[in-house]
């Protein structure tokens, strides 16, 4: 058993996902898929434990060796993605039915689960898999289904934000398929760590030029990295709340995940980062999509969409942290990914709240909600506390070991500008604190009551998540570290 | 040299005509014929890639000692139903788009989307105002 770990992880959501329409009571489909992903949740985190014990698991799919068959290749680095996706997977689940009563058809409350363990599969995939064209298959069935997810909005933009997605998301997949390619082409191997081992023969031909350039931006399409965002604002504030708040913490820190897995690893850091100047590009990208982001961020009615455009600031930081190459940078990367999640799953799970009870989250919505929903507005503030960056939440540790990582490198300017889009932050969430607490309801004669339990006690578990990891840093500081030193300590 | 690597240009010219497609037409349709294309381009790459000079197919056999290399037909094959996949999805989008807009033209949507969103802040500002 323990030894099938890394295909469970995949398999077990994958395998429910068609279950699911056997069991045609949405209720029951709903505990089914909840004890699914609990179970893959179990799995990533036995993972963890196992790869920080004894390093690197291999798992050879049919017994076929690699580089011949296709390998699952578990490092410190897919371990932790892989507790972050089930577990905020597992969460977000929780509050699933309540929400999706009220912004879904009845009829179709089974694909939707359907559709989300479908997703979830693709992502664990993605993670898990070592073998390049592997990815690009996962990639796809997690793509395919999140397009028909969005879609589900209640709002007819939700098909347009879809209808983009799935033109921007299929060039981007199509980009790196092209790179796989090429990158086939020249090594006669899918097999990425085998890839690592024949790349530098060739690294300075055309072709394998050719294959990195597909590849990023193809994978910084998917990553919605500033200016390839533009699918991004309008897919969260349309698609179901539930499915925002699982997207938005989970699906661009995949693409997170593949960039650094194809620069460091595949490619390596030597090509990637001294053949060709990446580094400098991403730098001014990051700090570009933070300051754009941000303001763009300030100037949102629409909370939802707010957010979303501060998620493309976030993957911003990241951007920068990733652009360091050193390895206090890279873990800052690693833990804002975490964080972010953390962060982003507390908030738009909020918000879904807030829609679940008022009907929208339009600004002038939110007027005088502090008071009507206090537990789930003090849910949202925490969570945007903790995007700024204060003390004592998640924010702040990753942002601390940015700077750190910043004033390592001698980038004090770049430091100071860090700093600067923490105080637009600030502006977006003061923007919400100010309409919810200081201002009246629009219509005193509507009472508002607090959100059910079922959203509360997967709201007030991410937040509480994001204290206590803001407080006590060992595990997450701990992973992120030797993630990001294996992968300066050569290969996968 | 134009005729060493014909199908190469052939990938290129599918390629760049299916991205200039989607990019360059409003109608959602197009766009998607664009998008087929430009997968189709990648899977003839990936053909292409794994031929052999006179090579046949991989069978095992009395005289068959040459052959292509199989693998990157079997993925593309993967990749075909990918694109199947997308495309069904797509059109399927499509037709949900002309029931809700009345329209598959991209400005067309685009305007009816700006046009509500204007509404939209009209009908706040009244609120805010009476409030």
């Amino acid at each position: 058993m323990i030894a099938h770990l890394p295909i469970l992880q995949v398999i077990l959501p994958l395998m429910a996902a068609p279950l699911c329409l056997m069991l045609k009571r949405p209720q029951l489909v709903w505990v089914f898929a909840l004890i699914a992903s609990g179970l893959a949740f179990v799995v990533s985190v036995l993972l963890l434990q196992q790869v920080m014990t004894t390093g690197v698991i291999s798992y050879e799919l049919g017994g076929w060796q690699a580089p011949w068959g296709i390998e699952y290749r578990i490092d410190k680095l897919n371990a932790f993605l892989l507790l972050i996706i089930s577990g905020i997977s597992t969460i977000v689940l929780v509050a699933a039915q309540t929400s999706i009563e009220k912004e879904i058809p009845k009829d179709k409350h089974v694909y939707f689960y359907v559709l989300y363990l479908l997703s979830l599969t693709g992502m664990l995939g993605i993670v898990a898999t070592g073998d390049a064209f592997n990815v690009f298959v996962f990639l796809e069935v997690s793509s395919l289904s999140a397009y028909a997810l969005i879609a589900m909005g209640q709002k007819r933009q939700a098909l347009w934000a879809s209808y983009q997605y799935l033109i921007m998301g299929t060039i981007g997949a199509t980009f790196i398929l092209i790179g796989i390619g090429l990158m086939y082409q020249m090594t006669g191997t899918l097999n990425m760590y085998d890839l690592s081992q024949r790349l530098p023969e060739v690294a300075q031909t055309r072709t394998v030029f050719a294959a990195f350039a597909f590849v990023v931006v193809g994978v910084c399409l998917k990553l919605a990295m500033f200016p390839l965002h533009l699918w991004l604002p309008n897919a969260y504030t349309y698609a179901p709340s539930i499915v925002t708040a699982f997207f938005a913490a989970t699906a661009t820190k995949v693409a997170v995940y593949l960039l650094i897995r194809f620069t460091f690893s595949v490619f390596g850091v030597s090509f990637s980062f001294t053949t060709i100047p990446l580094e400098t590009l991403f730098m001014a990208l990051g700090l570009v999509g933070i300051f754009v982001a941000s303001t763009s961020a300030i100037f949102q009615s629409n909370v939802k969409r707010l957010f979303a455009f501060s998620s493309i600031a976030q993957i911003g930081y990241m951007i920068v942290g990733f652009s360091l190459t050193t390895v206090t940078g890279l873990t800052a990367t690693l833990l804002h990914l975490f964080n972010h999640a953390l962060m982003k799953g507390a908030i738009f799970l909020a918000l879904a709240a807030v829609i679940y009870r008022v009907g929208s989250v339009e600004l002038t919505n939110l007027r005088g909600l502090g008071r009507q929903m206090p537990l789930t507005m003090a849910a949202i503030v925490i969570g945007g506390l903790s995007l700024i960056g204060v003390p004592l939440t998640v924010g702040f540790v990753s942002k601390w070991y940015l700077l750190i990582a910043l004033i390592e490198e001698g980038l004090w300017p770049v430091a100071v500008l860090i700093l600067l889009g923490s105080m637009l932050a600030v502006v977006y969430v003061w923007r919400i604190v100010e309409v919810a607490y200081f201002k009246e309801p629009l219509d005193k004669n509507v009472i508002v009551k607090e959100a059910p339990l079922s959203f509360l006690i997967p709201i007030w578990a991410l937040v509480i998540a994001n204290i206590y990891f803001g407080i006590d840093t060992r595990l997450s500081v701990q992973v992120a570290e030797a993630a990001a030193q294996s992968l300066f300590g050569g290969a996968l | 040299m134009l005729i060493d690597l014909f199908n190469h240009w052939i990938v290129i010219t599918l390629m760049m005509c299916g991205l200039y497609m989607v990019i360059a037409h409003g109608n959602l349709i197009k766009k998607l014929v664009g998008l087929a294309v430009f997968q189709t381009s990648v899977f003839i790459f990936y053909i292409s890639m794994a031929k052999v000079d006179g090579g046949t197919a991989p069978i095992l056999a009395d005289g068959i000692v040459h052959y292509s290399n199989p693998l990157p037909h079997v993925l593309i094959l993967t990749a075909i139903v990918v694109g199947i996949a997308t495309t069904a999805l797509g059109l399927s989008l499509v037709v949900r788009i002309k029931e809700a807009y009345g329209s598959i033209e991209e400005e067309e949507i685009q305007q009816q989307d700006i046009q509500h969103q204007k509404n939209n802040a009209h009908t706040k500002v009244k609120l805010e105002e009476e409030a």
